[in-house]
């Protein structure tokens, strides 16, 4: 059925940089997954697979989870949560309180780990490490690229996803610790070979182990990401915040749960936007002070530390203050 | 048209040509009917199902998930016709195949990227107005300003040599045309084509392009694995086939709006800073590409109707961009209202990439016209341009005050 929405809809329009939880399942020792939608059940942004959203817990932190659901599946996303004694909190909030019905602020999603194209991949996965692949296999299939996986972890109850991969037969490779020791990374990759990728996703130990592993292959072979995500500098505020328009010398205050350019329209000041979701980059917005807390799709980790401009269709303030080229 | 109730569905049926001459030459009676005759319409002559209201419009332009890109963009079903040419990697790809291609041109064409053309590219058009000025204050804005300018910038910020760019607006011309039927529109242009494809197809090569610009960023990319190289051309190819004509229209679209109405341009002159707004106004008001099809992946129910799976469904960009039910006086060029969200870029997964582009070339030559001139007027009888998915001005007979 054709989705109908009202994506312009008033001022008071839907909040895009809100997901609601609608299930959360214990699927391995240590590991939930969250099924998120939008509050509306409207369609959430697009993405790609090796993409990751930040979510804005309600304790304050915000974490970076890979996608790992259907992208054919517009309504929902899918993020597998690994508990982390050692973490500070993030995880144990999600594993310990939050529940469905719950709402988290939601960012991007952005992608730093695309897939480019290859004629085959060799997938490297370590614990959770395993949330972005998993898309990334669909992918393979999709696009008849020949494809392994070697999915290493401390024990098989620890490991996520294991039913999802059975049905990929001796393509994967399950190597729990206790049972295998430290995975065979050389016999794995094989000898090199033009138009492979490899692309590797875990904790710093078997990333290290993966690129010495893969010194002899040709340059730009080997793709990774680190599932330990580094937290971000300010926390997201909760709190109003102010933006001052440089050229007219004016001041708008935006509350929560408006976005900026809501907030800027409401005043009279109209900035030509277009996708209202952080994707399309019409609304960009030079900054000239203030820190940005980005929720776009578009700008990497150079443009987001230059600082120099954002996205205020999605995109809102760390700062008490934002001064705005308007 | 004549508008009848389906027996079967009672869906409403017409027998209309959308890309007859007669509705080329205006569009908008057209519009209006197939808006006000339901959520979606059966067109018999082409068996294919008509969406013209906006929300419907823009609800099948996002789902990329139940409708497709892949099988065509245009009348023609490839997966039982054979494409006129190679499919373009973008605008005829659905994910995952268009994930690389996109990811790349995104880069490449993103407003970041463009920073450091603004400059050169105020400069050139304050140079281009002066130059026109000082012929005269009576000129065709479609060739002098319209296709000078992109003509002037668009190809040095690609890479193109300077032998052959007279082959761009043909060659965009036809490609299209040939998203519509096979009508007289493409047999006209059929006979050069082969010609003016083979030049496209040398263009983007990596020895034809400059070592700075987009062709030389997106064989950057393939060096890098984003993209392989055999990609590499087609996406430049796809710069070549999108991002003239379009631009030349959407620049003429503007000229007209203005020049029909004289608050607006007054209007500009007092408040430079709008005319961002007053481009994507005039995409709106206008559309210079005005329909798109998509192809459907299952059987999907809009309104009361069932489209069967594999059916062509032609979205009216146009007719969304003039929907009462969305834009208060949806007739009106008026700097006043907020165009955001129209739909004449498209919207989402395949929305146009290069908008950054055309909105900078636009503001470029707004901003030095606006400095210059102070009054333009239309000065003698206007010309259509058909094709079977743009619209376009022939000629626009302009007088200006200069300032
Ligand atoms: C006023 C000028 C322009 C208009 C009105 C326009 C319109 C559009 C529209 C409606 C689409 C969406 C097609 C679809 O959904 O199937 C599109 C896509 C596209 N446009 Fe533009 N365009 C313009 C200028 C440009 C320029 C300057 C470039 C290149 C620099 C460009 C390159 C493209 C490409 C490559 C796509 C395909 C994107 C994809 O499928 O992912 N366009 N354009
Ligand atoms: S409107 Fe598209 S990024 Fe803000």
């Amino acid at each position: 059925m054709l989705g109908v929405q009202q994506p312009w809809a008033g001022h008071a329009g839907v909040d895009r940089t809100v997901v609601r939880v609608e299930e959360k399942t214990r699927v391995a020792d240590g590991v939930v997954t969250l099924t998120l939608a939008a509050p509306d059940g409207g369609r959430l942004p697009d993405w790609t697979p090796g993409a990751h959203v930040d979510l804005t817990l309600d304790n304050g932190l915000t974490r970076q989870y890979s996608l790992c659901g259907d992208r054919w599946d517009a309504h929902a996303y899918r993020v597998g949560v690994l508990l982390e004694p050692a973490g500070r909190g993030g995880s144990a909030y999600v594993h310990q309180q939050l529940a469905p019905g719950h709402v988290v602020g939601l960012g991007g999603p952005r992608n730093d780990f695309p897939l480019v194209p290859a004629d085959s991949y060799l997938f490297v996965a370590g614990g959770i490490g395993i949330t972005p692949i998993l898309p990334m296999i669909v992918q393979a299939e999709l696009l008849s690229a020949d494809w392994r996986l070697i999915y290493g972890g401390r024990e098989r109850r620890s490991m996520a996803f294991l039913d999802e991969l059975a049905a990929h037969g001796d393509r994967v490779q399950v190597r729990p610790q206790d049972e295998h020791g430290l995975l065979d990374l050389p016999g794995f990759l094989g000898r090199p070979r033009p138009g492979t990728r490899v692309y590797g996703c875990g904790p710093a130990p078997l990333l290290a182990a993966l690129e010495r592993a893969c010194a002899g292959w040709p340059p730009r072979t080997l793709h990774t990401e680190r599932f330990v995500a580094a937290e971000r500098g300010a926390p997201v505020r909760t709190t109003p915040f102010e933006v001052e328009l440089h050229r007219s010398g004016r001041t708008v205050t935006v509350a929560p749960g408006t976005s900026v350019l809501e907030a800027l329209a409401e005043a009279g000041v109209e900035v030509l936007s277009s996708c209202r979701q952080g994707t399309c980059g019409t609304c960009e917005t030079t900054v000239l002070a203030g820190q940005p807390d980005h929720r776009d799709s578009l700008l990497d980790d150079e443009g987001r530390a230059a600082g120099d401009c954002m996205y205020p269709c999605v995109s809102r303030s760390c700062s008490d203050r934002l001064v705005l080229d308007l | 048209m004549t508008l009848t109730a389906s027996p079967t569905d009672g869906l409403p049926v017409s027998d209309v040509d959308p890309f007859s001459h007669e509705v080329l030459e205006d569009p908008l009676p057209l519009h209006e009917q197939l808006r006000e005759a339901g959520p979606v319409t059966y067109l018999s002559r082409y068996d294919v199902h008509a969406l013209a209201r906006y929300d419907e419009v823009h609800a099948a332009l996002v789902d990329w998930q139940e409708f497709q890109s892949a099988a065509g963009v245009g009348l023609s079903n490839f997966r039982t016709e054979e494409p006129w040419r190679p499919p373009s990697l973008l605008l005829e790809a659905d994910p995952p195949q268009h994930d690389a291609p996109r990811r790349v041109l995104t880069a490449v064409l993103g407003p970041r990227a463009l920073r450091r053309l603004r400059e050169r590219w105020a400069a050139d058009a304050e140079e281009l107005v002066d130059q026109v000025l000082a012929e005269g204050t009576e000129f065709d804005a479609v060739t002098a300003l319209s296709q000078a300018f992109p003509l002037r910038v668009f190809p040095d910020a690609v890479g193109l040599g300077p032998d052959g760019r007279e082959n761009l607006l043909p060659y965009g011309d036809h490609a299209f045309n040939a998203f519509g039927p096979s009508n007289d529109l493409v047999a006209q242009g059929a006979p050069r084509i082969a010609e003016l494809s083979a030049w496209v197809g040398e263009q983007c090569q990596r020895e034809s392009l400059a070592e700075e610009g987009f062709g030389a960023a997106i064989w950057a990319a393939a060096d890098r694995g984003d993209i392989t190289p055999q990609q590499a051309p087609l996406i430049v190819r796809s710069l070549l086939t999108a991002g003239v004509d379009t631009t030349v229209h959407g620049i003429s679209a503007v000229l007209y709006a203005f020049a029909s109405n004289p608050d607006q341009w007054a209007r500009l002159r007092a408040e430079p800073a709008l005319a961002r707004v007053a481009f994507d106004e005039a995409i709106r008001w206008e559309s210079p590409v005005q329909t798109f099809f998509r192809t459907t992946t299952t059987a999907v129910r809009i309104g009361d109707a069932v489209v069967p799976e594999g059916h062509k469904v032609l979205m009216f960009l146009a007719a969304a961009n003039r929907d009462p039910r969305r834009w208060a006086d949806p007739d009106a060029f008026d700097l006043g209202r907020d165009p955001s969200g129209h739909v004449g870029f498209g919207m989402g997964l395949h929305q146009c990439v290069g908008q950054h582009v055309a909105r900078l070339e636009a503001e470029s030559v707004l901003t030095a016209l606006a400095r210059r001139v102070a009054r333009i007027e239309l000065a003698g009888p206007t010309r259509r341009h058909h094709n079977n998915t743009l619209r376009a001005w022939g000629n626009l007979p302009m007088a200006v005050q200069p300032a």
